[in-house]
């Protein structure tokens, strides 16, 4: 059965373009603009991994991972913060939060299958 | 959806934030100290950066760059905004927006455009001629391998907290697993009694040795997402170039020295009481059981591979004459029936140490067996050059193209099977180009290319070897078949075949249905001369057809030849041996049984009827009768046929002997063998007695 990836970002030209590239590699992919829709978006499902982006409106990449942190059936679920390379200090209170790993925007196709076949197994 | 959907989706994005540029530009010139404004044109410069690089929007990464750049010092206050830089972010703005609206514009005047605002942007960047050139220079540097190997000794200790952030060390340690030869080992002495485990909690560390020929960037990579929470220590031992020169593996106390595992006193005092130092350090407490293994496993792969680097050097073949091979296998098939009859013997006398031996001795015959079957193999690769020029040259004769493409050139048989395979496939390889494979006239009409493909392939299935024969020719209409062969009188009229059953009827004697006779082939000799060839090897023949797409032969063949696995049945006072590849089930005929039949020699399997031949019949051995027999239902093609015998005694690994000329002959009986108590068991040729059973019925029938 393929894998499901809950992605959460406020650019739809991001948002479609992981989309675009995670189908084309085989995942299911569940689409979120903020992080108040991921959580809503995450309840009750099976999402073996989120990628979510760090600045976006309602609630943020960070605010998101310490979310998910907290619910028992997504504790350990692998998440991908997209962070941009002048944010070194962000990537650290990610990793803080409880984030799996980074991917510094921008980043090309092949980058986010290589990160998430790295996370996902 | 695809790429230029999604080029359309970062278009009308970055419109959108360049018209957020255009805005904050104005209302910074009011306000050019709110950094609420400047954070904002960041953003949308950030974007329009990051997402274009993402559609290929490479130019406009490029020039995007440098303008973010300056904001960014902006945002930190070290670049103050003035009017000039409003200005000039506007024309970079314009800019933008006309790459946008033509990416493909590669006119000299766009060219002299961007160049006069970049260099002016650049003007604003303190140092400005360090500013980047190439936002491209980011992109990573293509991984280099080199031919020198490295062996690195890797430990990767693991925040206790590592489940929590979603990270599995199994997938990390995998992730190394691909870069290079490794071995790991696991400490778990940090592990608490189950009482205090926290079952969300990583207690365990590993030790990893790699030997890769990957830098070791490579190596770091792989815990790039966990390297500020996690302990990891990567250090080189040795290059394999140190093996050219004098090189001792290390000392086990050294290593665990190199690794601080212990100091240089625990050391001295260990070595002190010259005993297996890991044995005193464990004992003593000085380090665990784990550290050490963790040790004597880094000591053995560095061996290993000091061995492997070396043996690259001398290793080599060395020809030798066939009949000295003929000659070792019959040696030890006399052994494993010499061993077999140690065994036998020691079982009988409980002698613990005689036991002993025995089993010693067995396990060393059947290794040695082993290992003389493997010298005796050939690749069925060697074949294919003759069967090539041979396609080739048929084809040519024949006027028709055709092409053999080979498969499985890697798979071993026995030399012996090998040779005895050549005339059974050359035979079918003629009929397939011959009857298989149309004249390119009629495949151009059948719309098929009009070179025609013949496959020959080799593969493994369990103990037996498929070679099967395909063609994309014209296959075979089983009504015609069936036609011919009530036309020569081998099967009835009324006969109800299925189609499958109608194709195996090419391989009975006396069967052809080429319309007319080619030097080729069509002599009506071949099929049936094929099917014995191939018995004769132990193996099987099947044919698959379809009219219009082609047909495939495929042949089943044992590995070997020497050794088979057999069943060993008791008839009367004598035993049988049946190979064991062709034996599906045993199961018991009732007195009950024989008088339901009424008198036809006929089983009910689970609602299946299966026939079945009364051995003791056949060979005429007299002994009394049984209120119990066994069948042994054996599978011969696509039918099952059984083997009444009194009783099923054991699976018996059997070394075929060849029957004297003067027995040569006799049907029924492929060889014998020699038990472990010195007696002989004739092995049971089920195809050829099956045939003989035929005859015998279809005489009396006539």
């Amino acid at each position: 059965m393929s894998k499901t990836i809950l992605t959460a970002d406020d650019s739809a030209s991001v948002r479609q373009m992981v989309t675009f590239t995670l189908k084309n590699s085989g995942y299911e992919v569940i689409e979120s603009i903020d992080g108040v829709d991921a959580l809503q978006k995450l309840e009750g499902k099976k999402i073996d991994m989120v990628i979510t982006d760090l600045n976006m409106p309602n609630m943020n990449g960070i605010e998101l991972i310490k979310e998910i942190r907290q619910i028992p059936e997504h504790k350990f679920v692998p998440i991908i913060l997209l962070t941009t390379e002048s944010q070194a200090e962000k990537k650290q209170e990610g990793k803080k939060a409880g984030a799996t790993g980074w991917i510094v925007k921008p980043f090309k196709p092949e980058q986010l299958i290589a990160v998430t076949k790295k996370v996902l197994g | 959806m695809n790429l230029e959907d999604n080029q359309k989706v970062f278009k009308e994005e970055a419109y959108e934030k360049l018209a957020e540029i255009e805005e904050t530009m104005l209302e910074l010139e009011d306000s050019p100290d709110d950094s609420e404004l400047i954070s904002k044109a960041f953003r949308a410069l950030h974007t329009i950066k990051g997402s274009g690089a993402m559609f290929d929007f490479n130019d406009i990464v490029a020039f995007t760059h440098d303008i973010e750049n300056v904001y960014d010092l902006v945002r930190d206050n070290k670049i103050p905004v003035t009017k000039e830089l409003i200005s000039l972010t506007l024309s970079a703005h314009d800019h933008i927006k006309n790459m946008l609206d033509d990416p493909d514009n590669e006119s000299e005047e766009m060219f002299e455009k961007r160049n006069e605002i970049t260099n002016a942007i650049r003007s604003f960047l303190p140092g400005n001629n360090k500013a980047e050139d190439d936002v491209n220079l980011q992109a990573e540097v293509e991984e280099q391998l080199s031919d020198v190997y490295t062996i690195y000794r890797i430990r990767f200790k693991p925040d206790q907290e590592l489940f929590i952030t979603g990270t599995n060390p199994i997938l990390l340690l995998n992730e190394l697993r691909e870069i290079g030869e490794s071995v790991v080992a696991a400490h778990t002495d940090s592990i608490p009694n189950l009482k205090d485990i926290n079952p969300e909690f990583c207690y365990t560390y590993w030790d990893i040795i790699l030997r890769t020929n990957s830098e070791i960037s490579a190596i770091q990579d792989v815990f790039i997402f966990v390297d500020d929470n996690c302990e990891i220590d990567i250090q080189k031992i040795s290059k394999d170039d140190d093996f050219d020169i004098e090189f001792n593996e290390k000392k086990l106390g050294d290593i665990l020295l190199d690794r601080g595992d212990i100091d240089a006193s625990a050391l001295q005092q260990a070595l002190q009481k010259q005993l297996p130092v890991g044995e005193i350090l464990i004992k003593e407490g000085l380090a665990d059981s784990d550290s050490i293994n963790s040790a004597l496993a880094e000591q053995q792969f560095v061996k290993k591979i000091k061995d492997t680097v070396r043996k690259v050097e001398v290793s080599s073949s060395i020809r030798v004459a066939s009949e000295k091979l003929d000659k070792l296998v019959d040696l030890v098939g006399e052994l494993v029936t010499g061993q077999a009859r140690l065994s036998q013997i020691a079982n009988n006398t409980l002698n613990s140490d005689l036991l002993t031996v025995a089993e010693e001795i067995e396990r060393l015959t059947a290794e040695l067996r082993d290992n003389t079957m493997s010298v005796r193999m050939l690749t069925f690769g060697t074949t294919f050059n003759k069967f090539k020029r041979l396609v080739r040259d048929l084809g040519s004769d024949l006027g028709k193209e055709i092409i053999l493409k080979t498969e499985g050139a890697e798979t071993e048989l026995d030399k012996t099977v090998i040779e005895q395979l050549n005339d059974p496939l050359v035979h079918i390889l003629r009929n397939s180009i011959d009857h298989g494979i149309e004249p390119p006239e009629v495949r151009k009409m059948s719309n098929k290319p009009v070179q025609g493909t013949v496959t020959l392939s080799a593969k493994y299935s369990g103990a037996h070897v498929l070679i099967s024969i395909q063609d994309d020719g014209a296959g075979m209409k089983a009504e015609s078949i069936k036609k011919k062969a009530v036309d020569k009188g081998i099967i009835t009229q009324d006969a109800k075949m299925t189609d499958n059953e109608i194709f195996q009827l090419i391989f009975m004697p006396g069967f052809s249905t080429a319309e007319k006779v080619t030097n080729v082939s069509g002599r009506g000799v071949g099929m049936d001369v094929v099917k014995k060839g191939i018995e004769s090897l132990r193996g099987t023949v099947d044919v698959i057809s379809q009219p219009g797409k082609g047909t495939t032969i495929t042949l089943k063949l044992p590995l070997t030849l020497a050794i088979i696995d057999g069943l060993l049945v008791k008839i009367g006072p004598e035993n049988f041996i049946l190979p064991l590849a062709a034996v599906k089930e045993c199961i018991e005929l009732t007195r009950q049984d024989v008088e339901d039949a009424h008198g036809r020699h006929v089983i009910n399997v689970r609602g299946q009827i299966v026939p079945y031949i009364r051995l003791k019949d056949q060979f005429k051995i007299k002994s009394k009768k049984l209120d119990i027999e066994q069948v042994v239902i054996t599978e011969i093609g696509n039918y099952q046929i059984g083997f009444v015998v009194d009783s099923v005694i054991d699976q018996h690994q059997t070394v075929i002997k060849n029957l004297s000329k003067v027995y040569k002959n006799i049907d029924g009986i492929s060889g014998a063998t020699i038990m472990a108590d010195g007696t002989v068991s004739l092995i049971i040729d089920i195809n050829n007695l099956l045939r003989l059973v035929e005859h015998e019925n279809l005489a009396q029938y006539n």
